[in-house]
């Protein structure tokens, strides 16, 4: 019932979205394009007002990248994820770590660890690896000389 | 320990603290830009203990994954280990025994309690008082010791299972835990009595490292750092899991924001546990203590989500399920990762020697941080 009614009032406002079926919370899809002037209604939106990105990830599907973004209100307690799909070869999405804060460091980590490059980020550099390293630790393809598990 | 000085164009002097510096309680590395003795700029490097556990765990089985959880934070390995858990039976739609959800929440409600003493301890030696770490660890060392007499192990349990946790409980469970509380109402007092009040520790901690309620929202921060600032973030009382809907116990809120707030928010956390504990000692249920589940488990194709509250804050566990026998890929959101990064907004602006007081209140975690 209350996913009917958030899903109407961001139909009203952001008409060019898809809505995923299943899952716990509304799952909405988003063109990369579109992302941020989107995360700007979700964040300011009456009725809306999604202040807390709990979660920030990617995902390797080997044909293409996804963005997943895990949004909720502190001040409704409603809960969206975001996905926008990214081209693998240059994926490039804006930064929304002016609206999150805590964005910021997630968007580094992923920038790193899935080459995701995040579009007027303020200070897109390694967090975790060392400068020398090469690759994409978490995409699918990666394959680690020295400490590889396989099963 | 510096490592090297530098200067900035502006003539900002640029140290170096960490990656192994005592007070960072792991290998943390923070590049600190100094006016003087002020504070400009903080830029945590982190790394030093980076597994890869996301990787590692795409390559393991549903069963095995949550014994590397344990690795994240070490000091709440049990409720790691239940959040992962949970996560599975989630996918699978499997219910879990009452026995095993009351020990389940026993068991996380005495880590939180080993856990906070531990940061009491090491914060009070931060600040330069040496006695509290032995008065912590004598109380840390009775939940050890009950902790290993019934997972085997003090530090990384790997009790929980999915369907439940691994063994029934010890036999002397029950009276050791009583004996536990009996002995830990004697003492929390003294905590107070050595610390809380006294004025060079409140002059210390008082409107230092302040954060305000839209910051800690904005960073993300969760745990006992959000509600020291006053955001209502508990997850035990906003989306219950287990027992915890049926366990009377309040949330500690506390709306200065500054590193007392989050002290404050700690201390009186270990009484809210000893509370929850209280109350379930004496009423765990008889029956099995682990639902029968297949040998080899298979998550439905789909994706899922739980968050547990741990020691430190929210832990968000995401799987995504290609319907495998593995995950496809796996995410955690540790606690750690988002309360890190409100440090450096926070100590802007103030002293280098109140940089450790705050980061002490931050409780942080290296490995939870970089998994």
């Amino acid at each position: 019932m209350q996913q009917e009614a958030l899903k109407a009032i961001i139909m009203e406002l952001f008409p060019a979205i898809t809505f995923e079926e299943g899952g716990e919370w509304l799952t909405m899809q988003i063109a990369p394009a579109d992302w941020k002037p989107f995360a700007k209604i979700l964040r300011n939106a009456k009725g809306l007002e999604c202040d807390y990105l709990f979660c920030l990830t990617c995902i390797d599907w080997k044909t293409h990248l996804t963005m997943v973004y895990h949004l909720t209100s502190t001040i409704h307690r409603h809960s969206f994820v975001v996905k926008a799909k990214l081209d693998r070869n240059t994926p490039e999405i804006e930064t929304v770590c002016d609206i999150w804060r805590t964005a910021e460091f997630h968007e580094r980590e992923v920038y790193e660890l899935f080459g995701v490059k995040f579009l007027n980020h303020p200070d897109l550099r390694r967090l975790i690896l060392t400068d020398d390293f090469e690759g994409f630790p978490l995409r699918k393809d990666f394959e680690d000389p020295v400490n590889m598990i396989r099963l | 320990m510096i490592e090297e000085v530098a200067t900035t164009a502006e003539g900002d002097l640029v140290i170096n603290i960490g990656p192994q510096h005592p007070s960072t309680h792991g290998v943390l590395h923070l590049v600190v830009t100094l006016k003087g003795e002020t504070i400009r700029k903080v830029e945590p490097h982190l790394g030093y203990i980076h597994r890869s556990i996301e990787k590692m765990c795409e390559s393991l089985t549903y069963r095995q994954f949550i014994y590397v959880t344990s690795r994240m934070d070490y000091l709440s390995a049990h409720i790691n280990n239940h959040g992962c858990a949970m996560c599975v039976e989630k996918g699978l739609q499997l219910e879990v025994p009452a026995r095993a959800q009351v020990i389940r929440v026993l068991m996380d409600e005495l880590t939180r309690i080993a856990s906070h003493e531990l940061w009491w301890g090491a914060l009070s030696m931060d600040l330069g008082a040496f006695t509290p770490f032995f008065h912590a660890f004598r109380e840390r060392e009775t939940i050890n010791d009950i902790m290993e007499e019934t997972c085997g192990a003090r530090l990384t349990m790997n009790y929980m299972v999915p369907g439940g946790v691994m063994y029934d409980l010890h036999p002397d469970f029950q009276r050791r835990v009583k004996e536990f509380l009996k002995l830990y109402k004697l003492k929390i007092g003294e905590y107070d009595d050595l610390i809380t009040g006294n004025v060079i520790f409140q002059n210390r901690m008082k409107s230092v490292g302040i954060l305000s309620k839209e910051d800690a929202i904005s960073y993300g921060c969760s745990g006992p750092v959000a509600r020291g600032s006053g955001v209502s973030c508990d997850i035990r009382k906003l989306y219950p899991y287990e027992v915890y809907d049926k366990v009377s116990f309040d949330e500690v809120l506390e709306t200065n924001g500054d590193s007392f707030s989050r002290y404050l928010v700690r201390l009186r956390e270990m009484n809210q546990s000893i509370r929850i504990v209280e109350q379930l000692i004496d009423n765990i249920p008889e029956g099995e203590f682990q639902a029968k589940t297949k040998a080899v488990l298979k998550l439905p194709k789909g994706e899922f989500y739980t968050r547990v509250e741990t020691a430190r804050g929210e832990l968000g566990i995401y799987i995504v399920s290609e319907g495998g026998t593995t995950p496809y890929r796996i995410k955690f959101r540790s606690p750690g990762f988002s309360n890190l990064s409100a440090l450096d907004h926070m100590v802007r602006g103030s002293k280098i020697g109140d940089l450790v007081a705050t980061m002490g209140t931050l409780d942080l975690v290296i490995p939870d941080i970089d998994r």
